[in-house]
């Protein structure tokens, strides 16, 4: 009976709240997307609050990577270069009314360098307030600092949004929206905040859900149900660019799909091995047929936006199956019965292990397995979860390993290549390769060099991954969202920072 | 009649929730153990499984995942884990979601009013098509009627419900654009996946009504009945409704398992946020206190639904005051 009478409440319930909706003056513009709102620590899912512009951090990025001042209104670095003041904006605002002091600033880096996350990457000794402003000192050089504290995890938070053992139990921040509604992990609502120090949004609210099949995001953008849909499949796309009331906007993201090497196996230590696998993928038809993007093949491990990494002049990466055939051969593979390579009574055989959360990367593992069986290399594929990658990293069990590396996880490049590329490898970078050239031209541009001296080093780490191959660019990532025409002014970010709400606005009928 | 062997109406109903109480707390001690059993064999690393929920794609490390692993405690021996949830449960705490970091149970209460939205208004919309329907064809085997729900029933169990739900948001959201195709946040967006859920079970519904109302005209006493010089109408509502109602609530209820399979599908194709939706995602991530919190869930709510369905036949049933 109670069922029956929670029921009639439910309706009832339903009824009233759609009402009060109507009464709204406009309902919220709707985004529909894949990621789930897992954590509200910024040390977590920190990005998903950053996009919606709820939350904000002392640095901030333009769509082409140039810091910009976010919440500290300018930085500077003492002539030692091991001390930063950043002086904070005036008029800015938790979405609890208080104002941001420099202590709070303090407390929310401080926690956060308790927690994995990029921060760590940086030479800290102290963190104080002085004054007003933040006063960051290091151990050694790092001009690094401010790109750092553009990320996520260092969202500055409010002081009651901390548990006392740290954790976060409410986002409240200082963005140009504020959390409304929150129902973890699928939907949340946000409205604009009227304090906010930049200039006021045109859009009141903005709704999102995380919808898990791409085929049901397809559809709702199809109907006019969602206005901005994310992690549209390449054959959706293609569909819901005929509806004429829907457009298809796209950005090249600093993403690449690649594939991780264990360079100590025995099959894959020779570079000619690796170069061999390269020659062997057929990146323009493989583009072609599954991203329907056949610019997007990739001939070196930046893409062209990336300007100041990608290098026009070295050579590019080819398809050429029969010099493939030919370097296996001189590394002594010989055809066995079956068409696999053998040598020493072994067969040439590799497990890919890949994953579907970005549901391009399942069939691109096929096709790469396909393409390698034709010069007698068998790929078994593994489809499981991200985690696996790292996991068999660590514990040395995996040989091919395909993700797609964000190279944008905070506005500087250099960051995530320390990561990847340093003499120990990274779990989504290198295995068990390291090129003394690589790591010293890494620190030197982590160390402020001059641009020549910056032009320089980034060739030869561009060079040296381009010729030893530690890992095997596939593709270059074309980021699309279906947006309403009822829009306008919707530009997407390459950082994948922010979905930049503040620029957008409902056209005049 | 002998005193003794009357027994009340009362006392059965004690009986039966008797009977189920045990069985209640059986269920939750093997779905405890099973599923505690069960996630420790899955493959990969639990740690590293949660710290790419927590964290995602982009920032999986294994920096992160020894962070996870601390936290949780996930280098104690399994056995130890295992004392420490249950004693926990036991106390009422079903612990924080180890990807969302919300309490299990805030996170249960909100599932399971979605589910519980959704399932009740699948049956109702099974049941206000179903019954009549199967009522009907039952006396009228081998009519017109009769002809199509057979085929309605075998085409709604051969069509998947993932592939049925597809069809229903193509028709009405994309063409017709009449009702949302996802979501729970908005008015109308009940409408299709209660469509696609009750669909299979009208059906089945209607077939088993059907088979009941043919076996109970058939029988001597509704024949005697007639032959008595009552009318049919009188004879069916006296002597007709509530031994068909027995034996249909009876398998009914054995096919509201079909719901709860049902939700988990139907749930993640509509995004409908409840216990279906959570539970898979909550295997995805390893998310463990959710699971374990899932399926007992799950697990309750079969229990009570065949104690709701016992009491309901208990109360229908003519010789229930009866031994």
């Amino acid at each position: 009976m109670s069922f029956t009478f929670n029921s009639v409440r439910i309706a009832a319930l339903a009824v009233c709240s759609s009402i009060a909706m109507l009464a709204q003056a406009a309902p919220p513009l709707k985004i529909v997307g894949p990621w789930e709102i897992h954590s509200i620590d910024p040390a977590g899912n920190g990005v998903f609050f950053t996009r919606l512009q709820v939350a904000e951090s002392l640095v901030d990025a333009d769509t082409k990577s140039v810091l910009r001042p976010g919440l500290a209104e300018s930085w500077k670095v003492s002539a030692d270069k091991l001390s930063w003041r950043f002086v904070l904006r005036k008029n800015a605002f938790f979405h609890d009314g208080s104002p941001l002091t420099a202590q709070d600033v303090v407390r929310s880096l401080e926690i956060a360098r308790k927690k994995p996350g990029v921060i760590k990457t940086a030479p800290i000794k102290q963190i104080s307030a002085q004054k007003g402003d933040v006063i960051v000192e290091l151990t050694k050089p790092f001009a690094l600092l401010p790109a750092l504290l553009a990320h996520a995890s260092t969202q500055i938070l409010a002081p009651a949004s901390y548990a006392a053992d740290g954790n976060v139990k409410q986002v409240i921040a200082t963005g140009p929206y504020r959390i409304s509604q929150l129902a973890q992990p699928q939907s949340i609502l946000v409205e604009r905040f009227d304090k906010w120090w930049g200039k006021a949004p045109d859009i009141d609210a903005v709704s999102y859900l995380s919808v898990s099949r791409a085929e049901s995001r397809a559809l709702m953008a199809e109907s006019g149900q969602a206005d901005i849909t994310f992690g549209l499949d390449p054959v959706s796309v293609g569909r819901v660019r005929q509806k004429g009331s829907v457009q298809i906007v796209s950005v090249t993201l600093p993403r690449t799909i690649l594939v991780k090497f264990n360079a100590a196996h025995a099959a894959l230590k020779d570079v000619d091995a690796r170069r061999a696998i390269s020659l062997a993928i057929d990146r323009a038809g493989l583009t072609k047929a599954l991203l329907r993007d056949p610019e997007m093949a990739a001939t070196q491990l930046f893409p062209p936006t990336m300007a100041d990494w990608h290098r026009s002049d070295i050579p590019p990466l080819k398809h050429d199956p029969k010099q493939a055939v030919q370097l296996l051969a001189a590394l002594g593979w010989k055809p066995g019965s079956d068409g696999v390579l053998m040598r020493d009574g072994k067969p040439f055989e590799l497990t890919l292990r890949t994953f579907p959360d970005r549901p391009e990367l399942p069939p691109i593992a096929t096709a790469i397995q396909d393409q390698l069986r034709k010069v007698g290399i068998a790929v078994r594929v593994s489809i499981g979860n991200s985690s696996e990658i790292p996991a068999g990293h660590r514990d040395g069990t995996l040989e091919l390993g395909m993700g797609a590396r964000n190279f944008a996880l905070v506005p500087d490049p250099l960051v995530t290549l320390i990561d990847d590329y340093g003499d120990k490898g990274g779990d989504w970078g290198a295995m068990n390769w390291s090129s003394p050239v690589v790591t010293t031209a890494l620190q030197r541009l982590a160390v402020d060099p001059t641009d020549n001296e910056a032009r320089a080093h980034r060739a030869q780490v561009v060079t040296q991954l381009q010729s030893e191959l530690p890992v095997l660019p596939i593709a270059w990532y074309r980021q699309s969202a279906a947006v309403t025409r009822k829009l306008e002014g919707v530009v997407l970010d390459p950082l994948e920072r922010s979905y930049l709400l503040t620029e957008m606005r409902w056209r005049k009928p | 009649m002998i005193a003794s062997s009357v027994i009340t109406m009362g006392a059965l109903s004690r009986r039966i929730a008797g009977q189920r109480l045990v069985q209640f707390v059986l269920v939750t001690l093997v779905v405890c153990s099973l599923c505690f059993l069960i996630v420790q064999q899955l493959p990969g690393d639990v740690a590293f499984r949660i710290a790419a929920g927590r964290y995602g794609y982009d920032y999986v490390t294994a920096d992160a995942a020894e962070a996870v692993r601390r936290e949780l405690g996930l280098d104690l021996p399994a056995w130890q884990q295992f004392v420490r949830w249950v004693g926990r449960t036991l106390s009422g705490d079903f612990g924080v979601s180890l990807v969302t970091g919300v309490g299990v149970a805030t996170e249960l209460g909100e599932h399971l009013r979605n589910t519980f939205e959704l399932a009740l208004s699948s049956l109702f919309l099974a049941m206000l098509v179903g019954l009549p329907v199967g009522v009907l064809s039952g006396l009228r085997p081998g009519g017109g009627l009769d002809r199509l729900t057979l085929a309605w029933t075998v085409a709604a169990r051969a069509l998947p419900a993932f592939m049925f739900g597809l069809l229903l948001i193509l028709v009405f959201s994309v063409h017709l654009e009449w009702f949302p195709v996802a979501g729970n946040e908005e008015g109308g967006t009940l409408l299709l996946p209660t469509i696609t859920l009750a669909a299979g079970l009208a059906g089945l519904m209607a077939r088993i009504v059907r088979d009941n109302v043919i076996q109970v005209t058939a029988s001597e006493y509704y024949r005697f009945a007639l032959y008595k010089g009552l009318s049919p109408a009188s004879v069916f509502f006296r002597h007709g409704l509530r031994n068909i109602g027995v034996t249909s609530i009876t398998y009914a209820g054995m096919q509201l398992i079909l719901l709860l399979e049902g939700v988990v599908v139907v749930e993640s194709l509509f995004a409908w946020p409840g216990l279906g939706h959570a539970l898979v995602h909550s295997v995805f991530w390893r998310d463990v206190p959710m699971i374990q919190g899932c399926a007992l869930m799950m697990a309750w709510l079969f229990v009570g639904m065949n104690t709701v369905t016992d009491l309901a036949c208990l109360a229908i049933d003519p010789r229930g005051r009866r031994e």
